[in-house]
C-alpha cells in the first residue's frame, strides 16, 4: 500500500474542512497518514481519525501559529525524512501552499498544484488540474518522489469512516532560525454569521450590483435564506468588499446547495470556485452573459429591483 | 533599499487563450505583463519613493519577454534582468524558482515582490519557492506593507480578515491586486525605458541545469460545462420562478 500523508491545517485551533475532504480522498489512495500542527492539534487527531487517518503525528507548539510557514517546513520536512510517505497532499488554501512551496524546493522536488482531483495509478499518481482558465482539465503524471499535490477545496465531500487514529508525538524544536515571519496580530474582517465555504446558500455580486452600497441587497437576502454573501473577483479588485468574499480560482471554492449570481458575467476564473454547486441561479441583465449558458435557472432582469422581492417573497413564505 | 520585482510576460487576458500541440498554453499570440506584476512593480516603486533606493525587474522568458521587462521599465523601475535560454521552455514552478533565485542572489536585494500567483499558470508556487532557496523569511498575500528601517510588516489576507506579519529584511513579499492600482507609464517614462538597462543571461551563466520537471501532462480534456438551464426574462413573476426553485432544493 502507498503511504499518502496529509497535511492537516488548523484555522483557529480546529481542522478545516479541506483537510478533512483530503483525509477522505487519500482513503482511496492509500494508507493514510496526516500531520496537525500547533494549538488544537491533537483534538484535530481525533477528527481526523473518524476520516480515516491511521495515525496522525501533532505537535502543539504555538511556534507554528506564530510564524508563518518555515516552521511548519521544519516539521513536515523531518516527518518525511522518518516516514518517506509516496504523496503528500496539501489543500490549496494560502497557508498550506506555502508550506508545500517550501517543502518541494527544500526537497528539491517538484510539485502539481490547484488539482481538482488525484488518483493512484501504475504505482504512481495522477492529478486532474483545470488548465487554461479552467476551459480545459489536465491529466498530469506526478514524477517527483515523494510526489506532492496541492488540492483546490471542496474537490471531494469529506465523509467519516469510523476509525480512530494513533496519536504520534512530533519531537521536533524549531532552530530560531525558522522564526522569521512573525504574526503579531490577527484581524477578523468578515461579518461571517455563515460561512461562505460552508453555507447552503452562497449570492455572490458581480459589478452589475452597481456599487458597494448596493451589496446590503445581498446581505438580506442572505439572512432570510440562512446564506452567505460572496463576490466576484472584479468587485474585490474594486476595493466595494474584502477578498475574505471573493468566490474563484483566486478566491473561496465553495460547493453550496444553491449558488445565485447576482450581475456577475461569469468569467471562468469566477465559474471555476462555483460550478460544483448543486443548483445555480443567475440574476443578470444581459441575456448573453456567459453565467447564463451554466445557470439551471437564469433571470433576465434588473438585480436591484429583483432581489430585495425576492427577500420579500422568502420571508412571507418563511412565514406564512 | 534594494527591491527585486519578479515579473513575468502573459498571454493577454482580454484575449483567448490556445494550445500547443504539447498541450502548452501557446505564448505566441498578444502577451502583456502579468496584470498581477504590474502590482508588484507598483508597490516596489512607491517603496522606492518612500525609502529611496533601486527597483531592479528579473524575469524568466525567450527574448521578447524583454518587452514585459519594458513596460515595467516605462513604468519606473531602474533596469531588468532577463533569464533567456531555450533550455528553460516550459519550466515548472520549481525550476523557474531555481533561474528566479539564482538571478537574485547576485543583485542581494533587501525586498524580492513577487505576485501572489502568474495569470496563466496560477501555481502560486514560486514565491514560497523563491523564498526557500533564497534563504529568507514570506510575507505572503501582502494588501499593505510597511517599511521601518531593516523592519518590514505587512497585513496578509486570511480566510476571514488578516494578519499583521512582521519579519527583517532581506524577506520576500507576495502582494495581492489589493496592494496598489499600478500607475500608466508616462511618455517620459517610456521615453526614458528606451534607455534603461535590460542583462540578458543565459541558465548556464547561473550555473543552471535543467531538472526533471514536476508533471507530464498525459492528455488534456474540456472541462466538464454545466448546461444552460430555463432561461427567462424577468416580467414580474420571475421572483415567484426563483422561489420555486428554492423549494425544489430545499432551502426553504
Amino acid at each position: 500500500m502507498a503511504a499518502i500523508l496529509v497535511y492537516a491545517e488548523l484555522s483557529q485551533g480546529k481542522v478545516t474542512s479541506t483537510s478533512l475532504e483530503l483525509v477522505t480522498k487519500a482513503r482511496d489512495l492509500g494508507d493514510v497518514y496526516a500531520v496537525a500542527l500547533g494549538a488544537g492539534a491533537k483534538a484535530a487527531a481525533a477528527t481526523l481519525g473518524k476520516h480515516g487517518a491511521k495515525v496522525v503525528h501533532v505537535n502543539e507548539d504555538k511556534v507554528f501559529d506564530d510564524y508563518i510557514a518555515e516552521p511548519a517546513t521544519d516539521a513536515v520536512a523531518s516527518l518525511y525524512e522518518k516516514e518517506k510517505p509516496d504523496l503528500i497532499l496539501f489543500g490549496f488554501t494560502p497557508d498550506s501552499r506555502e508550506v508545500a512551496g517550501r517543502l518541494a524546493a527544500r526537497l528539491g522536488v517538484g510539485l502539481i498544484s490547484n488539482a481538482s482531483d488525484v488518483a493512484a495509478k501504475d504505482g504512481g499518481f495522477l492529478a486532474r488540474v483545470p488548465y487554461f482558465g479552467g476551459a480545459k482539465m489536465a491529466s498530469m503524471k506526478a514524477n517527483a518522489t515523494p510526489a506532492i499535490v496541492l488540492v483546490r477545496p471542496k474537490s471531494f465531500e469529506a465523509s467519516e469512516a469510523g476509525g480512530a487514529a494513533e496519536v504520534k508525538q512530533l519531537d521536533l524544536a524549531v532552530a530560531d532560525g525558522s522564526k522569521r515571519a512573525h504574526v503579531i496580530e490577527r484581524v477578523a474582517e468578515a461579518s461571517e454569521k455563515v460561512k461562505l465555504e460552508d453555507a447552503r446558500v452562497v449570492i455572490s455580486g458581480g459589478r452589475g450590483m452597481g456599487g458597494p452600497q448596493n451589496f446590503p441587497l445581498l446581505e438580506d437576502l442572505a439572512g432570510a435564506l440562512g446564506g452567505a454573501v460572496g463576490a466576484s473577483r472584479a468587485v474585490v479588485d474594486a476595493g466595494w468588499v474584502p477578498y475574505s468574499m471573493q468566490v474563484g480560482q483566486t478566491g473561496k471554492s465553495v460547493r453550496p446547495g444553491v449558488y445565485i449570481a447576482v450581475g456577475i458575467s461569469g468569467a471562468m476564473q469566477h465559474t471555476v470556485g462555483m460550478k460544483t454547486s448543486k443548483v445555480i441561479i443567475a440574476i443578470n441583465k444581459d441575456a448573453e452573459a456567459p453565467i447564463m449558458k451554466m445557470a439551471d435557472l437564469g433571470v433576465v432582469g434588473d438585480a436591484l429591483k429583483i432581489v430585495p422581492a425576492l427577500t420579500a417573497a422568502v420571508k412571507k413564505k418563511k412565514n406564512g | 533599499m534594494k527591491i527585486v520585482v519578479t515579473v513575468k510576460q502573459v498571454p493577454d487576458p482580454s484575449s483567448t487563450l490556445t494550445l500547443e500541440t504539447d498541450n502548452t498554453i501557446s505564448r505566441e499570440k498578444e502577451v502583456v505583463l502579468d496584470p498581477g506584476d504590474e502590482c508588484g512593480v507598483e508597490e516596489g516603486l512607491q517603496l522606492k519613493e518612500a525609502h529611496g533606493g533601486e527597483v531592479v525587474l528579473v524575469s524568466l522568458g525567450p527574448e521578447r519577454a524583454k518587452d514585459a521587462i519594458r513596460k515595467g521599465l516605462s513604468m519606473g523601475a531602474d533596469r531588468g534582468v532577463l533569464i533567456s535560454d531555450p533550455s528553460l521552455a516550459g519550466a515548472d514552478a520549481l525550476l523557474t524558482a531555481r533561474v528566479l533565485a539564482a538571478a537574485i542572489k547576485q543583485e542581494e536585494p533587501d525586498l524580492v515582490i513577487c505576485a501572489t500567483e502568474s495569470y496563466d499558470g496560477s501555481t502560486g508556487m514560486v514565491p514560497p519557492m523563491l523564498a526557500e532557496l533564497l534563504g529568507i523569511p514570506q510575507l505572503t498575500f501582502a494588501k499593505k506593507v510597511e517599511i521601518d528601517g531593516s523592519t518590514v510588516k505587512v497585513h496578509r489576507q486570511t480566510a476571514d480578515g488578516y494578519q499583521v506579519v512582521e519579519a527583517s529584511t532581506p524577506a520576500l513579499i507576495s502582494v495581492t491586486a489589493a496592494i496598489a492600482e499600478p500607475r500608466y507609464a508616462s511618455l517620459k517614462g517610456i521615453m526614458a525605458a528606451r534607455s534603461k538597462e535590460i542583462k540578458q543571461v543565459t541558465a548556464s551563466e547561473l550555473g543552471i541545469e535543467k531538472s526533471e520537471p514536476a508533471e507530464t501532462i498525459e492528455g488534456v480534456v474540456d472541462a466538464e460545462t454545466r448546461k444552460a438551464g430555463e432561461v427567462i426574462e424577468d416580467d414580474g413573476t420571475a421572483v415567484d420562478r426563483i422561489v420555486q426553485v428554492l423549494v425544489t432544493a430545499k432551502v426553504i
